[in-house]
């Protein structure tokens, strides 16, 4: 029996008795990272990094949690348990788990660049390694961020010249907090979604030092919006919501931005190609380092990867999961209208 | 180069008119007037010989960058866009020094290549792609594989041209229609104030109508419209100056050659004369299928057989120029009875006045409008007696009133992801009718359902795949469409035997079950009835 059998709940330790970002409601669940197709509602206890912990208990309430730190072992049957950074957002982990001597580790999403907030990606040798695929194609290479920063800010800057808001469509945990940093230092009229501003608060309340941020409310005037930046899930887009900025310009932060034709079928004034996932040659450096014998690809291009990943010598499986396409919102966080 | 560049990307991402014009202007301001030749000769739909080919180029790319050519599939697939993909794929060079030549050189450069030996077209190619960054390759690789569609139309264009060199707009789309050649003509012999009109062939830029909206009762008193049957034919001119005559589409194409029909009326017409209409097939004066056209255009060598069967007239139905005078101005009524003196005089088989249909009032009209397809028609065309001819598409005096469209109920039965736009979803989809207790698949259709209903189609695709060929996916038949579509016609090449002309998603059948679709005896019916 593998270490780790995929079942139709979800990646499940026989041995351990628990599950990994199961997507039905379980006894023991590990979980990688708090977007909300890897963190599910109903399980019985939850297991994750400390970082994570105060953002699932704001989006899933009392539950039994257990948090962590990278690199601490827990026990379950024996099994040994340990959370690796995966890069992706805050508190994302990779899990590490050992058992007579095999190892598995399950990736989550993942990136490898430093995004200064949610820890730099630890390549783990591995025997098995359960890896995503969201961009496993090789037109996915990204600009480094700081270019994207420069980018994001120089739009910006052109739009406050014109008194423009900018209004930056960005996922709320995640690439929200990243683009903080750099939006300030162009600005610190920074307003945001409420989506956006109940994940920050449940962050500054656990400590995290964040720029601050101001909720848009109904009572926001229009001369404060002025030449100010917008934080808004997906969901805000082709909103009444998004009519109190006018004027304004529309620029989308995803990975999907690469190809311009996404751009363009979102009316998006601009397209950023700003992504929390690993690109093609990222994805094939986590691959190669952790010296698995076997690599599963989950979620994404998995058939093209694991193609290409056999045909270069890498034994490689394609694995069916439930886990969604975090670049885009997914519609459990669809607006409170405001 | 790199201008050029910087140009096609802004177009490509602005989303206002007026930030293209903008950008279109600065460029026309600044650029060198070679390129400008090009640039308009590019977005007017003239692009280079192509001197290398996709596949040359997608092989040059993999070996460049070492990736199988299977993968390149997978990833075209997904861009939509050969061009752009190759721009993704090969290596970053963005922080490279500007070191890339002129457009116009690099076209010219293109242009020698065509006769070179493959090497010599692969070492060009590499070493043009080393100087250029991401928006430089995308559109150096735009001009090799063509259709440069970036959602900026031949209207901005002149509008942009109008600005920066203070011309009348009307006069730069008159100038830069027709035939000219961007490798010999110079900018100012194209657009001058002063320069001459040498090429005398040129049609005027066509004046199109909007589909009516709103009840047609609201446009007003009846006697102030004009009204005509809407054939379904290709919009055309036909234009005789200095004593040749020019035949041309209102895709610019010059078709003389393809319709001998038409020779003949070099020698009756009157000289200086430009006449707008429909290029139909027509026994009669009776219109024929549209698809019995294509069969003529499709052609090169024209048989004595299909002269007989598919003979092709001109419908008319407006004057532009009259004596050498450009009529454009004046109203549509003087046009018109001049126009039927025209025809009246010059007695030949193949130029027909396109009917004015009588009314007295709005009701009248649509009943009249019910036998449209019975004679061939799609509806009408309804037309200001006072209106001047315009350029372009324009509300207000001229508009279309077209028919509803067949329709028939079918399942999904396979599914593809989109191109470009929709590069990550299944949105072209393959359709069936029920023959029996067999599904037989009869059209794809592509537009016609909202983002979220792609979407939710898209996820449906993603669980209910059944096989998987290449690119398409074999989906469970569960859900039901609504087929609308203009025409239908007898065709070998689809298993179910017929075509369909301009067929499209009308809705989405939530109410019915697979079980209740239309049959292939139905669509035969449709076509015994419409398509002979
Ligand atoms: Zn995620
Ligand atoms: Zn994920």
């Amino acid at each position: 029996m593998p270490l780790i059998e995929f079942t139709d709940k979800g990646l499940y330790c026989r041995a351990g008795d628990f599950y990994i970002d199961p997507w039905r409601p379980v006894d023991k669940a590990v979980i990688t990272h708090a977007h909300s197709d890897h963190a599910r509602w109903g399980n019985k206890y939850y297991l994750c990094h400390h970082d994570t912990r105060p953002i699932l208990q704001q989006r899933l309430g009392p539950n039994t949690y257990q948090d962590i730190a990278w690199n601490e072992p827990v026990y379950m049957n024996g099994v040994r348990i340990t959370l690796f950074p995966a890069g992706h957002i805050i508190g994302s982990s990779q899990v590490r788990i050992e058992s007579n001597g095999e190892i598995w580790v399950v990736s989550g999403d993942y990136k490898i660049e430093n995004d200064g907030i949610s820890g730099q990606f630890e390549p783990v040798k591995c025997h098995s390694f359960i890896t995503e695929s969201t961009f496993g194609l090789p037109i996915y290479n990204w600009k480094p961020q700081t270019e994207i920063y420069t980018d994001v800010q120089n739009w910006i800057r052109k739009n406050q010249e014109v008194s423009k808001t900018s209004v930056l469509i960005a996922y709320s945990l995640g690439k929200a907090q990243r683009l903080l940093h750099p939006i300030a230092e162009v600005t610190d009229k920074i307003f945001v979604h409420g989506a956006v501003y109940n994940i920050h608060m449940a962050l500054v309340n656990a400590g995290w030092k964040l720029p601050a941020v101001q909720r848009v409310t109904p009572e926001t005037s229009k001369e404060e919006l002025k030449g100010a930046v917008v934080i808004a899930p997906s969901s805000a887009e082709g909103s009444p919501w998004l009519r109190r900025f006018a004027p304004y310009e529309i620029g989308i932060c995803s990975g999907w931005m690469q190809v311009r034709g996404n751009a363009r079928r979102k009316n998006a004034d601009a397209g950023f190609a700003l992504s929390d996932h690993a690109d093609w040659n990222g994805l094939l450096q986590a691959c190669r380092e952790t010296e698995a014998e076997c690599i599963y690809a989950t979620h994404g291009f998995q058939a093209v990867f694991t193609r290409y990943l056999n045909e270069h010598g890498i034994n490689a499986k394609e694995v069916k999961t439930e886990y969604g396409d975090d670049e885009l919102e997914p519609a459990e966080l669809k607006l409170e209208e405001d | 180069m790199r201008e050029f560049a910087e140009l096609v990307m802004k177009l490509g991402s602005s989303t206002k008119t007026n930030d293209k014009l903008e950008a279109l202007m600065h460029y026309f301001n600044n650029a060198d007037n070679k390129d400008k030749v090009w640039v308009i000769a590019i977005f007017s739909g003239r692009r280079p010989k192509r001197a290398v080919n996709t596949t040359q180029l997608a092989t040059y790319c993999v070996e460049l960058v070492d990736l199988p050519f299977w993968l390149f599939e997978e990833s075209y697939h997904t861009v939509g866009d050969l061009a752009e993909t190759i721009a993704l794929l090969l290596p970053g060079n963005e922080n490279a020094p500007n070191t890339s030549k002129p457009l116009h050189l690099y076209i010219e450069q293109l242009r020698d290549l065509e006769k070179q030996a493959e090497e010599i077209k692969k070492q060009f190619i590499l070493k043009a792609w080393k100087e250029m960054n991401f928006a430089e390759r995308f559109v150096f690789n735009k001009l090799i594989t063509g259709g440069f569609r970036i959602g900026v139309s031949q209207k901005v264009i002149v509008n942009a041209l109008a600005k920066t060199i203070n011309l009348d707009s009307s006069v730069i789309a008159h100038r830069i229609s027709g035939n000219w050649d961007p490798s010999t003509i110079t900018f100012d012999e194209l657009l001058s104030e002063h320069s001459l009109n040498t090429d005398f062939s040129k049609p005027y830029p066509f004046y199109l109508a909007y589909a009516i909206e709103e009840d047609v009762s609201q446009l007003g008193d009846p006697k102030d419209w004009q009204a005509e049957w809407k054939w379904d034919g290709i919009r055309g001119q036909v234009i005789k100056r200095n004593q040749e005559l020019f035949v041309w589409s209102r895709g610019e194409e010059l078709m003389t050659e393809k319709f001998p029909e038409y020779h003949s009326l070099a020698q009756v017409l009157p000289d200086g004369i430009a006449i707008d209409g429909e290029i139909i097939p027509s026994v009669d004066q009776k219109p024929l299928p549209f698809a019995l056209l294509q069969t003529r255009i499709g052609r090169k060598n024209i048989t004595k057989k299909q002269l007989q069967e598919v003979p092709i007239a001109f419908f008319a139905y407006d004057l532009l120029e009259y004596n050498g005078e450009d009529w454009r101005d004046r109203p549509l009524e003087e046009r018109r009875s001049q126009l039927e003196e025209v025809i009246a005089a010059t007695n030949h088989p193949s130029l027909i006045i396109s009917p004015i249909v009588p009314f007295s009032n709005w009701e009248e009209l649509a009943r009249l409008r019910e036998s449209s397809r019975e004679l061939g028609a799609e509806g009408f065309m309804l037309k200001k007696k006072q209106s001047t001819y315009q350029v372009g598409r324009k509300r207000g005096d001229w508009w279309k009133w077209k028919i509803d469209p067949l329709t028939i109920d079918a399942v999904m039965i396979y599914a593809q992801k989109g191109a470009g736009r929709r590069s990550n979803l299944y949105t072209d989809y393959t359709f069936a009718v029920k023959d029996g207790d067999k599904l037989i698949a009869f059209t794809k259709a592509y537009s016609g359902l909202t983002d979220k209903e792609f979407a939710q189609v898209d996820a449906f695709v993603k669980r209910n795949s059944l096989e998987k060929f290449g690119p398409v996916r074999t989906v469970k038949p569960e859900l039901v469409f609504e087929i609308a579509f203009e025409g239908i016609a007898a065709s070998n090449r689809h298993k179910s035997g017929v075509a369909l002309r301009f067929p499209r998603i009308s809705r989405w059948r939530k109410d019915k079950t697979p079980e209740e679709i239309n049959t292939l005896e139905d669509l035969k019916q449709l076509l015994e009835v419409y398509g002979k």
